[in-house]
């Protein structure tokens, strides 16, 4: 089984939001003291992967779209022994949408070659969009399937596990297809030995530019025209909480279970 | 202006999300075509048809049941025949798995979890919260279709209209492009919570707890609290991701949004992404022993102690009080 996972590189969505900051004129966040790590569903995607092969064998490639720096991404994912990794970079530092994204992520993909299984994170915790991997999907003239959250191979094809509203669904599908991955207690990112991200270090990284997959600017620019950020805004949201006080830890109980009682009365 | 709600059939009925989808799209100028996927029982129709210029009953063979590509083709169909500018989906699963594949079949451009929307120019503007709930962003989408996921139970219902739309029941057969990839994929199993409990997101109080209890245990003492305020539970994606409850447990970003008179917190630090999922709640309140926890900045009262010291007691009492 050939499968490929598209890792998106970000700013580390879980520092407190007093260190988070934006550029309201360039409408992006700044990076300021934050990390860049690699999204974590596209961690929970590889994780799903590593698995897969580890149960049925095949091979990983990892593929990613960013500035040089999205090579960090792809150097841990060679560190958890994903079989070759691909970047194609961007000099650019403008906004990306889902549907550039798809478009160059499809166009790599078709240069790569073939792959069964196409993962992408459920969405990626900057943007927050979600819409990558049914657009990539179609991009490729292939099928689809959201929130997985397990992968088995089965016959000729494989089954998977996906979340839905009220617990879970298992679809059968023929590959190739593109699946979007969700987190489960099954997929948690395992972390790589110090001694293999060492030897990732020295492990080929293959870079494209645009013009390696055959896109230009004006390509980019139309699927980048086509929905654009307008403005971005920190909302200002404060409530001042009443600790609830007393003598003993009783009287404290005491008062907390009455105001819960007076809301789900009246609720 | 010619714009789109999409109900999925089965499972929809004339609920707190469609009516604050169909409101959402009443928001909007234009003419109103609700496409309802599959059987809908007549009286959801009526009240669909109180709210739109037409609503059109798609039915296909294998269509009462959610097979992904069969309905992305039954949609597809029908959209084209219609031309919209605009296709607005609600948040369920099944819609956010079918926006952005839609709006690739129909050549538009598509986006999700939309909390408002306006027109500027025809083109539709949305506003989500991006980085994790820290930003909110405008964001406009100027090709046609704008497919849309919305964040429908936020949108209060709008009154019906005076007259009623046209209801049609149309038999789509499928070809070419939209047949594509109809057997590629199937559902062969579906595992859902026992019903007969109210969904998370229609609950009116609320009991969620997070990394801080330490295990699935503790959650069955808190199940005792939560009965005893006719309480869902629900969960942190720290505790959903530990094994301790199931995934469909986790509020917050990528979990359920949630909207009751009453959520209480236990041992959940309160990052940006879990409250994304309970910003329409009406009180919010926590237990936990760190009083610098972020939680705290979205509570109207708190309590500073041991979750193991409180649970216990707290049930008793009341049970006392609210008997
Ligand atoms: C892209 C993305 C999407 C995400 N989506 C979601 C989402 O949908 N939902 C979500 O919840 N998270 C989400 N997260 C994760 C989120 O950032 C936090 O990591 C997570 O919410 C933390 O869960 P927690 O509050 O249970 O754990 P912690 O942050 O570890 O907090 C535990 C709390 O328990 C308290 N505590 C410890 N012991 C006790 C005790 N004995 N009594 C009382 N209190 C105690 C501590 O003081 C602490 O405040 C997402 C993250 C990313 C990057
Ligand atoms: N620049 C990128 N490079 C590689 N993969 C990406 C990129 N952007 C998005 N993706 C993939 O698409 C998923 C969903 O992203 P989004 O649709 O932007 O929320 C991510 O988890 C990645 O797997």
């Amino acid at each position: 089984m050939k499968t490929l996972v598209c890792l998106k590189q970000i700013l580390d969505p879980e520092i407190p939001p007093r260190d988070f900051t934006i550029n309201r004129d360039s409408r992006q966040a700044v990076q300021g003291s934050a990390n860049l790590v690699t999204n974590i569903f596209c961690e929970n995607a590889l994780e799903s992967a590593l698995q897969l092969r580890e149960r049925s064998e095949g091979e990983i490639a990892a593929l990613a779209f960013g500035p040089a720096s999205a090579e960090d991404s792809l150097r841990k994912a060679l560190a958890l022994k994903a079989d070759e990794a691909c970047l194609v970079e961007d000099d650019s530092t403008a906004y990306r949408n889902s549907a550039t994204t798809a478009l160059v992520l499809a166009a790599a993909i078709k240069k790569l070659g073939e792959f069964d299984i196409i993962m992408v994170g459920r969405e990626a915790g900057d943007w927050g969009a979600g819409q990558t991997g049914g657009l990539l999907a179609e991009r490729l003239g292939l099928p689809c399937v959201t929130f997985v959250d397990h992968i088995e191979a089965s016959g000729d094809g494989v089954t998977l596990r996906r979340q839905t509203e009220l617990g879970w669904e298992k679809v059968e599908v023929k590959l190739p297809l593109v699946v979007t991955i969700s987190n489960h207690e099954e997929n948690v990112p395992r972390i790589p030995k110090t001694r293999d991200i060492m030897m990732s270090a020295r492990k080929p990284v293959t870079n494209w530019k645009l013009s390696d997959i055959d896109l230009t600017d004006e390509d980019l620019k139309t699927t980048g025209d086509a929905l654009d950020v307008i403005d971005l805004f920190i909302p200002e949201k404060k409530t001042d909480c009443e600790f609830i006080e007393g003598d003993s830890l009783d009287d404290k109980i005491d008062e907390f279970a009455k105001r819960l009682a007076g809301i789900v009365q009246s609720a | 202006m010619k714009n789109i709600v999409v109900c999925l059939m089965p499972g929809a009925q004339f609920d707190k999300s469609t009516a604050g989808l169909l409101a959402s799209a009443r928001g909007l100028k234009g003419q109103l075509t609700v496409i309802v996927t599959g059987t809908a029982e007549d009286d959801t129709t009526a009240s669909l048809a109180n709210q739109a210029d037409a609503v059109i009953v798609a039915e296909a063979v294998g269509l009462n049941e959610y097979q992904p590509e069969l309905v992305l083709g039954v949609l597809q169909t029908v959209c084209s025949d219609l031309n919209p500018d605009i296709v607005l989906m609600a948040g369920d699963t099944y819609s956010q798995e079918l926006t952005p594949r839609l709006a690739g079949r129909l050549g538009g451009v598509s986006a999700g979890d939309a909390q408002s929307l306006t027109l500027e120019n025809d083109n539709l503007r949305i506003t989500r919260s991006v980085y994790g709930g820290k930003a909110m962003a405008v964001v406009e989408l100027r090709s046609t279709p704008a497919v849309v996921w919305v964040r429908a139970r936020s949108f209060a219902p709008a009154a019906p209209r005076d007259s009623s739309g046209s209801i049609e029941k149309r038999t789509v057969e499928l070809s070419g492009d939209a047949a594509k990839h109809v057997d590629a994929t199937k559902i062969v199993e579906r595992h859902e919570e026992s019903s007969g409990t109210v969904r998370l997101e229609d609950a009116m109080v609320i009991v969620a707890g997070g990394r801080g209890l330490g295990g699935s245990e503790p959650f069955e003492e808190l199940k005792s609290l939560a009965e005893t305020m006719n309480a869902q539970q629900a969960a942190s994606r720290a505790a959903c991701d530990a094994g301790w409850v199931p995934p469909h447990w986790q509020v917050g970003q990528t979990g359920k949004k949630v909207a009751p008179e009453l959520y209480v917190a236990i041992a959940i630090s309160g990052a940006s992404q879990h409250l994304m999922g309970i910003a329409d709640a009406k009180v919010v309140t926590a237990i936990n022993t760190d009083s610098d926890a972020p939680i705290f900045k979205h509570c109207q009262f708190g309590l500073v102690e041991d979750y193991k010291a409180v649970v216990g007691p707290l049930t008793e009492r009341l049970k006392a009080l609210l008997s």
